[in-house]
């Protein structure tokens, strides 16, 4: 071996590849919850025995509001400890007590409510968010030039947060959010405020990001996830009440249900119950 | 050769295509070619001398390539300090840090203004409680806007939590030194208590969040020790030296309790 060894900071030798990244996966869903219970407040569980499996793909949470996708979406990020059950991220339970930190790191978060500081530019606020997430120092700067431009911000990446429009800002948040290269992503309403073109796009990025990543990206609007999901969880009251593919949501709704579409159809169909009247929201 | 780079051989083989080099050679010479920076320039003088078909289409992608990147954003090179210093402490909890020296520097002033009024230092009552205001700003789902990124985080938790503690205490305890040195009070007099304060705000946090911990334990402190001594005019007992193993024991007791519940730091409700 005529390679040297490393002695220094100026020429350290890596390994093209790390054995984390050759290691064989040691489980076999990305996501895997069983009986998991949260509360929220003093009484209401907000999730409410959930039993679920999520491997890579882009998985739809959808549901009405206060079904608990939020509490749920946060639970999954481990801010949340769960009350009762079981939740295993990457195969590692993260119900206890723990800080988590190796979970964490293949982990990323759009929360709904997305906080920012308004005197930081873009970069140097997804360059905070990677040093948060513990991305190696070296390769801070190419992965927060990587996220920008997936987002379609690098035009605008040195401009002040406070300058950006809505969409801009929720752009910025996925960035902020991939900038990890998470194997796990929740993107709690991420299309919220983004025009119809930046919502295009975005379901491109997800598609593509779906080939790697589990992806969970909660929602209220029903063509987000036509468009860009393989498959949907239907949520209501803090329990899973479909699974499937969209198509097959598609196909339980009839034309008595109300929707303009099919899977608007389909979600009323499983959602509504029939003492519920019109006009009721 | 030296020791920490690539031989001559071996990237001339690598130039010719590593036909002429084992497979681990040729992975480990381009592992190795990703972060070195002299061995790349020996590369591409390699590459200049022994192989001038791979020079030309070197040049030809670059042709290729230049109007491209001229036309590309370059990153600047300049970092403003408020990024770095966003590490220690977030930009919501520089006015409250501001707001801490100017009292201490206010409190300062009544002491030397109202000297002859007794032997009780208003440096002395206010010290324990004013980087309890910067640590709750520190940990506030009000103040600080991006709490909830933060608390998912791999680096939240405890590790955080001190970070932004210590940071607190850097700019408090100097100017609170000036005001102890001021007005003749003893630093360990002082320094003791804020300190405990400082660990009990944090091991009450985990349990009730941080902000509400630092506003409980104020309105103690204001009821327990500030109105006994305002109203009597003299040092409670809490204040003086004989009181200063009681606040070792609560610091150590705070620590120690932040310690062992460390993992509560990582989620939310540390962020009340």
């Amino acid at each position: 071996m005529t390679l040297g060894k490393n002695t220094g900071e100026e020429h350290p030798m890596t390994s093209a590849v790390s054995t984390a990244d050759i290691a064989p996966t040691a489980y076999a869903w990305e996501i895997r919850a069983a009986g998991l219970k949260v509360r929220v407040g003093r009484k209401r569980m907000a999730v409410d025995g959930l039993d679920l499996s999520l491997g890579i793909g882009v998985h739809g949470l959808l549901g009405p509001n206060g079904a608990g996708k939020t509490t749920l979406i946060r639970t999954l990020a481990t801010v949340l400890r769960p009350t009762e059950g079981s939740l295993e991220l990457f195969g590692e339970s993260v119900g206890g007590m723990g800080e988590h930190r190796a979970v964490r790191r293949r982990i990323g978060y759009l929360p709904q409510e997305f906080g920012y500081y308004k005197r930081f530019t873009v970069r140097e606020f997804v360059e905070y968010m990677a040093w948060l997430k513990e991305v190696p120092k070296a390769s801070i700067p190419a992965a927060v030039q990587r996220a920008v431009e997936r987002v379609g911000l690098a035009d605008r990446a040195d401009e002040r947060m406070k300058a950006l429009s809505g969409g801009m800002v929720r752009r910025v948040g996925i960035a902020q959010a991939i900038v990890n290269d998470p194997t796990i992503l929740l993107l709690d309403e991420p299309t919220v405020g983004l025009d119809p073109a930046q919502r295009m796009r975005f379901r491109e990025l997800l598609q593509e990001l779906g080939t790697d990543t589990c992806v969970l990206v909660s929602t209220h609007l029903v063509e987000d996830v036509a468009a860009a999901c393989t498959d949907v969880l239907l949520f209501a009251e803090g329990r899973l009440v479909f699974k499937g593919p969209p198509d097959e949501l598609a196909s339980v709704g009839g034309p008595e249900h109300e929707g303009d579409s099919p899977l608007e159809r389909g979600y009323s169909a499983l959602l509504l119950n029939p003492e519920q009247t019109r006009g009721t929201w | 050769m030296s020791a920490e780079h690539a031989s001559k051989r071996i990237i001339e083989g690598y130039v010719r295509g590593g036909a002429d080099l084992s497979a681990d050679e040729v992975w480990a010479v381009e592992a190795h070619l990703e972060t070195c920076r002299v061995c790349r320039d020996g590369l591409s003088a390699a590459v200049d001398a022994g192989a001038p078909e791979v020079a030309r289409l070197v040049d030809t992608v670059w042709s290729g390539l230049e109007p491209r990147l001229a036309v590309t954003a370059t990153m600047p090179r300049r970092r403003r300090w408020s990024a770095r210093l966003s590490r220690w402490m977030t930009p919501t909890m520089v006015p409250w840090l501001a707001m801490a020296v100017g009292v201490t520097l206010l409190t300062l002033l009544l002491d030397r203004v109202y000297a002859g009024s007794g032997e009780v230092s208003l440096v002395l009552l206010l010290a324990p409680v004013l980087p309890v205001l910067g640590v709750a700003a520190s940990w506030s789902r009000g103040l600080d806007p991006a709490y909830e990124l933060t608390a998912s985080a791999p680096r939240s938790g405890l590790h955080l939590v001190l970070r932004r503690t210590a940071s607190v205490l850097a700019v408090v305890v100097p100017a609170l030194l000036v005001g102890g040195w001021a007005t003749g009070v003893m630093v360990v007099q002082w320094l003791l208590p804020c300190l405990a304060f400082t660990a009990t705000t944090l091991a009450l946090g985990g349990v009730i969040g941080v902000t509400r911990a630092a506003f409980v334990l104020a309105a103690v402190w204001a009821a327990v020790v500030v109105a006994p001594t305002v109203v009597t005019s003299r040092t409670t007992f809490a204040l003086q030296t004989d009181g200063l193993p009681a606040w070792g024991l609560i610091l150590a007791l705070g620590l120690a309790v932040v310690t062992a519940r460390r993992g509560a730091y990582t989620l939310l409700g540390a962020h009340r």
